[in-house]
């Protein structure tokens, strides 16, 4: 079923508009694909491109200009559920495809045979190709990563905690905010903690000797952390806990 | 020239949480530093027969020619690197033998596969690609995507349409726009770059890159570098952890120290004793 407009006015709806072409054009004009007779609304107001699944709507520099979702918009990736206001109208986006997290067969990599235009990355000059990706890496951010798109809604989990109990850093505490931190001294002795859905794990990383969990060795795989183990590494004794 | 001492490659393939069947096929030689990885789709069991025909092609046939020839030797045809002309070569060659497969077997019809190849050779990396696999490459705390996926997606941030941001959001995730094995040719993009001592390479499918942030990726791989295997494990777990919708293959490779290609008889005599 295509994605689909409704179009209403103080909340009786006036018409549906399912997006079944590749531009669909909004205005008060009578050409239009979505014609609003209103003298605020432009004749040429704005337009939806639709390309296979995905919906774009963009403002075409009209005259009192275009909200989604309350704020003034000039283009937008158009979600499930959106609402473009024009004037006193408003148009609600509904997209029923199965979202992938519903669908997981919706996910399958399927091939597009014919191109929609030829391929930009074959006239790109190398250099470009790497350059784009802009983003590096910060692993002593404190802030906690926002957690994957993809991550299952999960109840607001308790924070773990690890606190040093020897050593020149004693009493120190630091939060594992991050799905993976890593303890330790590079070349000498390094264990990581992952976070997972269903807790908190050490592994071994390098060094010539294992972790200590409570006193014995974990050994080559992922130990399972319980509330108020005392981990030890390179003779640095430190606890696990949750706190609230 | 044996490029064991010189680079530490580690792999693995999962199915994901999800998914039945394995489509995703890997391989991997640090003696040719060579390593390959493939997305294969298609119904029943095809995607894996077209995965499978892609990277055992790729690999044999490479071997095969480097036993005689050096990757960094010009090919006379064409004047380029013998190292690109293989990878793209081979590429064609599996996509013709996929093709004639899809053919002729009513069940194999329209199968075929993504690929990502890199094959190390004189302190570079030519790395060819057909599809969403991709290669990322970790230097120092950089961790950047270098092959540069052909989608739909992908087209549509290149063209402007839609923000790297949104296009997380996209329901159009999964449109390739080149895959081998589908049309009687298909060109390979290929290209080559210069490695350090000291950076990782990270070959995946989007099993990987769609349920794990790249800054997740790249924080995993910079953090465990010194273990690879386990780093390899974290990041099909936090793919699964993520849910696991699709196959998931990594392979990651270390560069430990230089290869450069011996220059001149005597290097050459050399490193042919010390193989």
């Amino acid at each position: 079923m295509p994605a689909k407009l409704i179009l209403s006015m103080d909340g009786s709806v006036i018409k549906e508009y399912p997006l079944t072409k590749e531009r669909t054009t909004i205005g008060r004009k009578p050409h239009n694909d979505i014609a609003i007779e209103n003298l605020a609304v432009s004749s040429e107001h704005a337009a939806v491109i639709t390309i296979l699944n995905d919906s774009f709507f963009e403002d075409l520099n009209s005259t009192n200009g275009s909200m989604v979702n309350g704020t003034p918009t000039q283009k937008h990736f158009l979600q499930n559920n959106d609402v473009i206001e024009i004037g006193k109208y408003k148009l609600k986006y509904l997209n029923d495809q199965p979202t992938q997290t519903s669908a997981a067969d919706f996910e399958k990599t399927m091939v597009l045979r014919a191109p929609i235009k030829p391929s930009p990355a074959s006239v790109v000059p190398v250099a470009e190709s790497g350059a784009k990706f802009e983003s590096t890496t910060q692993y002593n951010a404190t802030a906690p990563k926002p957690a994957s798109v993809a991550a299952p809604a999960a109840a607001p989990a308790p924070v773990a905690v690890i606190q040093i109990l020897n050593g020149p850093n004693l009493g120190k505490e630091l939060e594992l905010s991050k799905n993976l931190t890593t303890l330790g001294k590079p070349g000498v002795q390094v264990a990581v903690l992952a976070r997972r859905p269903h807790g908190y794990f050490i592994t071994h990383v390098e060094g010539g000797s294992f972790p200590l969990v409570n006193g014995s060795s974990i050994g080559e795989q992922p130990h399972q952390l319980n509330d108020h183990d005392v981990i030890e590494l390179a003779g640095i004794k430190m606890e696990f806990y949750l706190k609230n | 020239m044996n490029l064991n001492q010189a680079l530490e490659i580690v792999g693995q393939t999962n199915p994901g949480m999800v998914r039945s069947h394995n489509e995703d096929s890997i391989t991997f030689d640090a003696e040719y530093g060579l390593a390959v990885l493939a997305d294969g789709m298609g119904g029943y069991n095809a995607g894996e027969v077209a995965s499978g025909i892609a990277v055992s092609v790729l690999a044999s046939e490479i071997r095969h020619r480097m036993e005689s020839d050096a990757p960094e030797q010009k090919d006379p045809d064409s004047d380029e690197e013998l190292g690109v002309v293989l990878l793209r070569e081979n590429v064609k060659k599996a996509n013709l033998s996929i093709f004639n497969a899809a053919q002729s077997q009513p069940q194999y019809a329209g199968m075929g596969t993504t690929i990502v190849a890199g094959l190390f050779y004189d302190n570079r990396v030519a790395v060819a690609h057909v599809g969403d696999s991709r290669m990322y490459r970790l230097r120092g705390e950089a961790f950047e995507t270098i092959t540069r996926d052909h989608s739909l997606l992908q087209e549509q941030i290149d063209s402007g349409v839609i923000s790297k941001e949104m296009a997380r959001l996209s329901q159009n995730k999964n449109l390739v726009t080149r895959a081998v094995g589908i049309d009687a040719d298909v060109v390979p993009e290929v290209h080559v770059y210069d490695t350090e001592v000291g950076d990782i390479y990270l070959f995946c499918s989007d099993g990987l890159n769609d349920m794990v942030e790249d800054e997740d990726i790249g924080a995993t791989v910079q953090m465990l570098q010194g273990n690879m295997t386990l780093a390899a494990n974290q990041l099909i777990e936090q793919a699964n952890d993520n849910g696991g919708r699709d196959n998931v293959s990594v392979i990651l490779v270390k560069i430990k120290g230089s290869y450069a290609a011996p220059r001149g008889l005597w290097a050459k005599l050399v490193s042919w004793f010390r193989n």
